[in-house]
């Protein structure tokens, strides 16, 4: 025996560590047919690990204080030696988890994979994506400009639309009856402690819901049906170490040339990952001329704004920006179809899911630009179609015909 | 049918509208941050011109190093309001007297070309002209009621309004030099193009080396590629 | 697993050489994002530039009187020895650990019986070499508290180390080594530059 076996057996009598690699790694048994939507599990992973890892070295010098928070992400960029650096992989980072976590979300749609027996799996993937949702916007007013300021202005306001105890609501969310130091403050807690945790922690939940059921694939059938009868392998497994270890490795150093070619060459991504108006410090007495969220929640800010006020209240605006998260939950137990995956689906499916993306699409362009009366007709069409998307799917996926599924995977 | 033209339309205008300040046409700014000579004509143009009202409270005097100017340069011809290369280029002027003289405290200037934009700043130094009916004796067809003052006056000399009319309204056309300066229009061009560059250069000094650094970490990237690549392939034998 | 049964070779030197050559490029990569993680944790420009050199001027300390000055945020003394002092300094080598500066605590101009540039001036950073407390100075000769024999120097009151006024450390104190002379210069007579060595030295 090795040295290295003594040291391992040491350690296995006293902790699982070769059963856990086997149960998560070298014997986790992943359908063979995975395609390119498959790498965004992975690289959202290693977007996690990488805003944590830039987020701690830039708490190191970063000041949460109204007085000095502008200067101090100045101070950054240029007095500490590769701040620049460390402050682009994090606001680089910050909009492309977006993008992979919706790439991610859109490959859940595409092959059913929120199905049974996978409603948990699904379920934390909502919380993790309305975790980081939180947890993006509440960093981003941490450089104090003028972009974060009224952001969180607007942002924090619509609580204030909550009928009876709105009010107070935002008073309590600010600490203060403006945006301040004291707004600002907890909002840095939050955002470097408290939501990171819940994030790891529901990230966590998520894989181990994903490794008990095990993963779904591009047809949408279960690999478990069809075992070698003498090791009790799914037929259409394979060992996910090292076969997709060393496929992901792939996709991750493709992933990290669009990160580098964004991050040094354009890190402003011309205004959408970083804003113009935010190189202006907070002044709590000015607004700039346009506001607008960052990218990744125009299209739930358009939908704010397609709903006009009702009695005289802004909150029928808000409810309809909460639904369009909270039906997500229950998308498990809205989709009746026979089949999960879309190759095995009929046209009605695919239209409207081609339908919601063009609407989620469209949302999210409205949102970026000012309020005028024809966008704000298209918002209202879009924000009908998302919804209709959730509300009509127990009828259009129980009356589609399908094509029926193969018994093994294919390709 | 008609809505989806509309909407086509608004596809189109939509940076437009999201992007522009106002309908004002911006002359595209001379930048080249690799430009050192420019760099430095500028960064001489910002101190003897810009430092005394506005500060770069971010920016370190020793910093200017990066322009090719060594320490003994910087002290002796740009250290005006500081007593040692390593501080930041702070401003005399007392905040409340400034807002006093010019009705708002001048702004401080270390990323103001990432907040307004190397075109605008350009148009804008360039757009000053003569109007009595303000405070400092000046307006700006950039800025309009702007409370500075035009600095570089006795440079460029004096401009003065042409207007044209435009349905009802009287709307500024162009800018005619009145009063020459110091220098011909071209060469005031030229010195506010310096400037501009150097005010992109200070918005974020490592630029440059941001790009260079680039360049390598993707060649070495799809280096990584390569081998990874060949590797996925020889495991994936045993599948396909 | 299928690799039998497809009746294929595996080819195992080509995959251990493909495993250590990504293994190594990783290696490369990880090290390239470590550096500036690391890097980021050196002194800052700010930090480099309240660090630089300091210059002083020396005309106004009154002979037996003590400077105190900032330099790289450590307190730097400049003690203007008078001859009475500088007297005493030869006369009580047996009771110091190292009264021939052997440690490397001061420059090589340094390295002299009265640790100085000029005999009169003594440089010193004011931080103990125990516990990084700054001592105080203590010039009057036999102090009560300090016994008869106290020739004068300076007293660290977190643990009671003594130095004399040469900064040299006594023997039997917490502190093992002598305080630490900085790099200093002389501008001119009155003119004195803490933080870098003269040109050439």
């Amino acid at each position: 025996m090795s040295a290295l076996q003594k040291v391992m057996g040491w350690v296995d009598d006293r902790f699982p560590l070769t059963a856990t690699y086997k149960a998560h790694l070298s014997e986790y048994y992943a359908p063979k047919n995975f395609n390119f939507w498959y790498f965004f599990g992975s690289l959202a992973l290693l977007l996690l690990v990488l805003q944590i890892v830039t987020g701690i070295f830039l708490t190191m010098n970063y000041k949460p204080d109204a007085e000095l928070a502008f200067a101090s992400v100045e101070y950054i960029m240029r007095d500490v030696e590769w701040g620049w650096l460390i402050r682009y992989m994090h606001s680089t980072g910050a909009s492309l988890f977006f993008v992979v976590i919706y790439l991610h979300m859109f490959r859940g749609l595409m092959y059913g994979s929120y199905r049974k027996p996978r409603e948990l799996i699904w379920i934390f993937g909502v919380l993790i994506y309305l975790a980081l949702m939180a947890e993006a916007f509440l960093g981003y007013l941490l450089p104090w400009g003028q972009m974060s300021f009224w952001g969180a202005q607007v942002i924090v306001n619509l609580f204030a639309a909550v009928p009876f105890i709105g009010e107070d609501l935002s008073i309590w969310i600010r600490g203060d009856f403006v945006i301040s130091d004291a707004t600002l403050n907890r909002f840095f807690a939050f955002h470097v402690i408290a939501l990171p945790l819940v994030l790891l922690g529901l990230v966590v939940v998520h894989l181990v819901a994903l490794h008990e059921v095990g993963s779904n694939n591009p047809d949408g059938i279960e690999i478990k049906k069809h075992k070698d009868p003498v090791t009790h392998i799914p037929l259409d497994g394979i060992p996910f170490h090292p076969y997709y270890t060393v496929k992901d490795i792939v996709g991750v150093i493709v992933f990290l040339m669009v990160f580098s070619a964004i991050m040094f060459f354009g890190p402003e991504m011309g205004g959408y990952f970083l804003e113009a108006a935010n190189f202006i410090p907070a002044d709590p007495l000015k607004t700039p001329e346009h506001i607008a969220p960052l990218w990744y929640f125009t299209p739930f800010y358009a939908i704010l704004r397609a709903v006009p006020p009702m009695f005289g209240s802004q909150f029928p605006g808000v409810v309809a920006m909460g639904l369009s998260i909270v039906f997500l939950f229950f998308l498990p137990w809205l989709d009746r179809s026979k089949v999960k995956s879309i190759r095995y689906r009929g046209p009605i499916y695919k239209t409207m899911l081609a339908l919601f993306i063009v609407s989620f699409i469209g949302l999210g362009y409205l949102g970026l630009l000012p309020s005028t009366p024809i966008a704000t007709i298209f918002a209202q069409v879009f924000s009908v179609i998302y919804f209709l998307f959730f509300l009509l799917m127990p009828w259009y996926t129980s009356i589609e015909k399908t094509k029926p599924e193969p018994e093994r995977v294919t390709g | 049918m008609k809505r989806l033209k509309n909407f086509l339309l608004l596809l189109a205008a939509a940076p437009v509208v999201a992007f522009a300040s106002g309908a004002v046409h911006l002359d595209r700014a001379p930048v080249n941050v690799a430009d050192q000579d420019s760099l430095q004509r500028g960064a001489r143009i910002f101190v003897n011109y810009c430092l005394s009202c506005h500060s770069a409270a971010s920016m370190r005097y020793s910093r200017l190093q990066d322009l090719g100017l060594t320490e003994e340069q910087i002290k002796d011809n740009l250290l005006f309001a500081a007593e040692k290369p390593g501080e930041t280029m702070k401003v005399g002027m007392n905040k409340a007297d400034a807002k006093a003289w010019f009705g708002a405290t001048p702004p401080d200037l270390s990323v103001i070309a990432r907040s307004r934009g190397a075109d605008w700043l350009y148009t804008y130094l360039r757009s000053f002209y003569r109007d009595d009916s303000r405070a400092t004796g000046w307006n700006n067809t950039v800025f309009d009621k702007v409370g500075m003052p035009h600095v570089m006056w006795n440079l460029q000399g004096e401009m003065a309004p042409v207007y044209k009319k435009v349905g009802e309204h009287e709307v500024i056309d162009r800018l005619e030099l009145i009063k020459p300066g110091s220098v011909t229009l071209a060469e005031y061009d030229a010195m506010v193009g310096d400037l501009v560059n150097y005010l992109v250069w200070m918005g974020e000094p490592d630029q440059l080396k941001r790009k260079q650094l680039g360049i390598i970490v993707l060649a070495f990237l799809a280096f990584f590629f390569v081998v990874a690549y060949y590797l996925k392939k020889e495991f994936w034998k045993d599948i396909h | 697993m299928s690799q039998e049964a497809d009746g294929q070779k595996v080819d195992t030197r080509k995959r251990k050489f493909l495993i250590a050559a990504t293994s190594a490029v990783g290696g490369v990569a990880a090290a390239g994002v470590a550096i500036p993680l690391v890097m980021s944790m050196m002194p800052s420009a700010r930090a480099r530039a309240a660090g630089a050199p300091v210059e002083v001027d020396i005309s106004k300390i009154e002979s037996g009187a003590i400077l105190t000055i900032e330099w790289q945020g450590k307190p730097v003394w400049i003690v203007n020895r008078s001859a009475e002092m500088l007297d005493l300094l030869g006369k009580h080598d047996d009771k110091l650990n190292d009264p021939q500066s052997e440690q490397p605590q001061q420059p090589a101009y340094c390295k002299n019986p009265t640790r100085s540039i000029k005999k009169e001036y003594l440089v010193a950073v004011g931080i103990c070499t125990h516990l990084g407390c700054s001592p105080t100075f203590r010039k009057e000769v036999g102090a009560a508290d300090l016994g008869a024999d106290w020739p004068g120097g300076f007293f660290c009151p977190c643990h009671g180390s003594t130095f004399d006024l040469a900064a040299r450390v006594f023997k039997n104190v917490p502190a093992p080594i002598n305080l630490k002379i900085p790099p200093h210069q002389y501008l001119s007579d009155a003119k004195l530059l803490i933080g870098v060595d003269a040109k050439g030295a």
